[in-house]
């Protein structure tokens, strides 16, 4: 492990790939600002660029200080404007809008960077740790344990949907399962559901399916709703003074640490992800806070800050973990990068750290390193990349828009493909109008094609469904799967009941 | 019938012509040394047909309930029962724009299609500065593709296509 970490050492201390980490974090910063463009759609937008690199390695890094940016870009629109531009930011402007209201906006954002310094780098520290043990574990699957595992992983994402949700979840999940299904796959090397068509030989291109499912709904919104992310009076907007006190500091001591390791182990589970993380870490830390400290939550609370920024940035890098050692994302945005590491030749799971220790530790290091260009890069600049709020919509949204579009042709270089664009993406837009969840489409879509492959694979070796029964903790998994599926409805049916139980005592 | 039923039903229609296509269409073409295969290339689909027309009847009937779904959504949550106060026309003009640059773009070049989208879409937002608004997007559009074409080395044809490449 050690001669590991001295290869990834070497390998993200080099020039390009320290650049690529100081990029990746700005670019992310300056666009997860923006209403409307989450860190899904601005990976996906970012991977023609990445591919072009050729280095493995350094698109992935790349990528990943996106990835960091983006949230925390999130979290400055929350805390300045109350409009969070990402999920996984909700909770941050639940104190830090208040605080900036209360004119210590340059306060707000120092604590959210400082937590997100901290969770980031905790979070990268399990990840050391966590991450070998579960590769070494996941060298002994075979191909019956990679398809359960990946039912489970789906099963998950589906669970976590939310209560009555599943279903709809698990119609998405199998929605992207079969567009999945479309083109010419490896294994049987003939053309499936292309209807003649020859753009659809190659199958969905998943750059254009990701933009029509996060970037170009977002965008439609934006155009239909334009109290949408133009919410606050903008007052809050005036940065001035960025330190917090030794008081406040200490404060945030506890919480850090608490929120770090919960956050870490959430964004572990597939589904759960920093959305999930960020509210969880706020409800537990007001729960726990005592008399004044509590009443204080929801009205500028350095704890109600920091818990969020903590967790969901420690979640961020939990969700490396079943990506870099299974091959499994847990979450939209780490099933596109996925989706870019197999655009570049490098199939993630076990193997990774034996096969190519410079990727897989590069990584992690540059995990540190961008939250140190975070903390001592970005947040100086915050007042000065903040401007980009004051861009009206009538010139932001046909730029956002022609950012998609771009992402879709550069990849493929096919017109063709920006018409798929727009007939996905409203497809997608009549999808979050009706409530129905997309990152499991989109998850599905990219875990399709290795979810039949291992699939066909233990058919053929047992002949049959017989690798099932045979492989017990196949059958487990599968077992978990279902349990996965069946618990919201079981809880929900038992929460209804005591309900009516309880109407019909009174 | 809500929305979300009403794609539950097109969703389950779907998985019924995928279902027929998979069980009835694609056998036919398997060459003889791959049916003595345990696994076919019409099995994976097969299963994902009769698993979505499952679970799409599972949302067509509602037998999920919804627990806490009938809160009021805010003023900045999306809601289609409140799509006549939204600006649909102004959407749909821009989703028609992008047809129009996917049609557009190989035919008049990079450099005239996306001045145009750009300019194009801010006048359909309302934008009518055409002094600021014309000058950003021709810059804006140089920009990208210089950084395009010249930087990451992707080529982008930026004259229309009676003047070469």
């Amino acid at each position: 492990m050690l001669e590991g970490i001295m290869i990834g050492l070497g390998a993200a201390f080099s020039i390009q790939n320290i650049l690529m980490v100081v990029a990746g974090c700005l670019i992310g910063t300056f666009i997860g600002m923006l209403p409307g463009l989450g860190p899904m759609s601005i990976i996906a937008i970012m991977i023609p660029v990445a591919i072009t690199l050729g280095d493995p390695a350094a698109a992935l890094i790349l990528l990943a200080g996106v990835y960091y940016g983006a949230i925390f870009g999130g979290s400055t629109s929350s805390i300045l404007l109350n409009a969070p531009g990402v999920a996984g930011t909700v909770a941050t402007s639940f104190d830090g809008y208040p605080m900036a209201r209360k004119g210590q906006a340059g306060k707000a954002l120092t604590i959210a960077a400082v937590a997100s310094f901290a969770g980031g780098t905790i979070g990268a520290i399990l990840l050391v740790i966590f991450a070998p043990v579960l590769s070494s574990v996941a060298l002994r699957f075979h191909s019956a344990e990679y398809f359960a595992l990946m039912v489970v992983g789906l099963s998950a994402i589906a669970a976590f949907a939310g209560t009555g949700q599943v279903a709809k979840a698990l119609m998405m999940t199998i929605l992207g399962l079969i567009l999945a299904t479309v083109g010419e796959g490896a294994l049987f090397s003939m053309p499936r559901f292309t209807m003649g068509l020859l753009d659809l030989q190659s199958g969905i291109s998943f750059i254009t399916l990701a933009m029509a499912m996060f970037a170009l709904p977002e965008a439609l919104f934006l155009v239909l709703n334009p109290m949408r992310g133009a919410s606050g009076d903008g007052a809050s907007n005036k940065i001035t003074n960025l330190r917090f006190s030794r008081e406040e500091g200490k404060a945030m001591i506890p919480v850090i640490g608490r929120q770090s390791i919960q956050g870490f182990f959430i964004g572990v589970l597939p589904g759960a992800g920093a959305t999930i993380a960020s509210f969880l870490g706020y409800a537990v830390e007001r729960n726990i806070a005592k008399g004044d400290e509590q009443a204080e939550f929801g009205k500028g609370s350095v704890k109600g800050l920091a818990a969020p920024e903590t967790a969901n940035n420690a979640a961020c890098t939990g969700s490396f973990v079943p990506l870099l050692t299974l091959g499994i994302p847990g979450s939209g945005t780490t099933a596109i990068l996925l989706g870019a590491l197999i655009a570049l030749n490098v199939t993630p799971g076990p193997r990774l750290m034996i096969d190519t220790p410079e990727i897989f530790w590069a990584v992690i290091i540059s995990m540190f390193i961008g939250n140190l260009v975070l903390l001592i890069l970005n947040l100086p600049l915050i007042p000065y990349i903040a401007k980009i709020l004051a861009i009206p919509r009538n010139y932001l949204i046909p730029f956002i828009l022609f950012f998609t579009l771009m992402g879709a042709y550069i990849g493929q270089n096919n017109a063709t493909e920006l018409l798929m664009l727009v007939g996905l993406g409203v497809m997608a837009t009549i999808f979050r109008f009706a409530d129905y969840p997309l990152a499991p489409l989109l998850i599905g879509f990219i875990l399709g094609t290795m979810l039949e492959d291992n699939f066909a694979r233990s058919m053929q070796l047992y002949r049959g469904l017989d690798f099932i029964i045979e492989r017990p903790m196949t059958l487990g998994l599968l077992v978990i799967a279902l349990v996965l599926v069946l618990l919201p409805s079981y809880r929900a049916r038992r929460a209804r009941k005591r309900a009516e139980g309880v109407a019909d005592g009174d | 019938m809500a929305l979300d039923r009403w794609i539950a039903l097109i969703f389950v229609t779907f998985c019924c012509v995928y279902g027929y296509a998979a069980f009835f269409t694609m056998d036919q073409l398997l060459p003889p040394f791959m049916q003595r295969n345990p696994v076919w290339p019409s099995t994976f689909p097969k299963m994902l047909a009769v698993l979505g027309v499952g679970v799409g009847m599972i949302v067509l009937l509602g037998i999920e309930k919804r627990v806490g779904g009938d809160a009021e959504p805010s003023a900045t949550d999306i809601n289609y029962r409140r799509l006549r106060e939204y600006k649909v026309g102004q959407a749909l003009a821009l989703l028609g724009l992008m047809v129009a640059y996917a049609l557009m773009l190989r035919p008049a070049g990079f450099l005239i299609a996306t001045t145009v989208f750009l300019a194009g879409g801010s006048a359909i937002l309302g934008e009518r500065k055409f002094h600021v608004m014309i000058p950003v997007a021709v810059l804006a559009t140089g920009f990208v593709w210089y950084l395009v074409q010249e930087v990451l080395g992707i080529f982008l044809r930026p004259f229309p296509f009676f003047m070469g490449t």
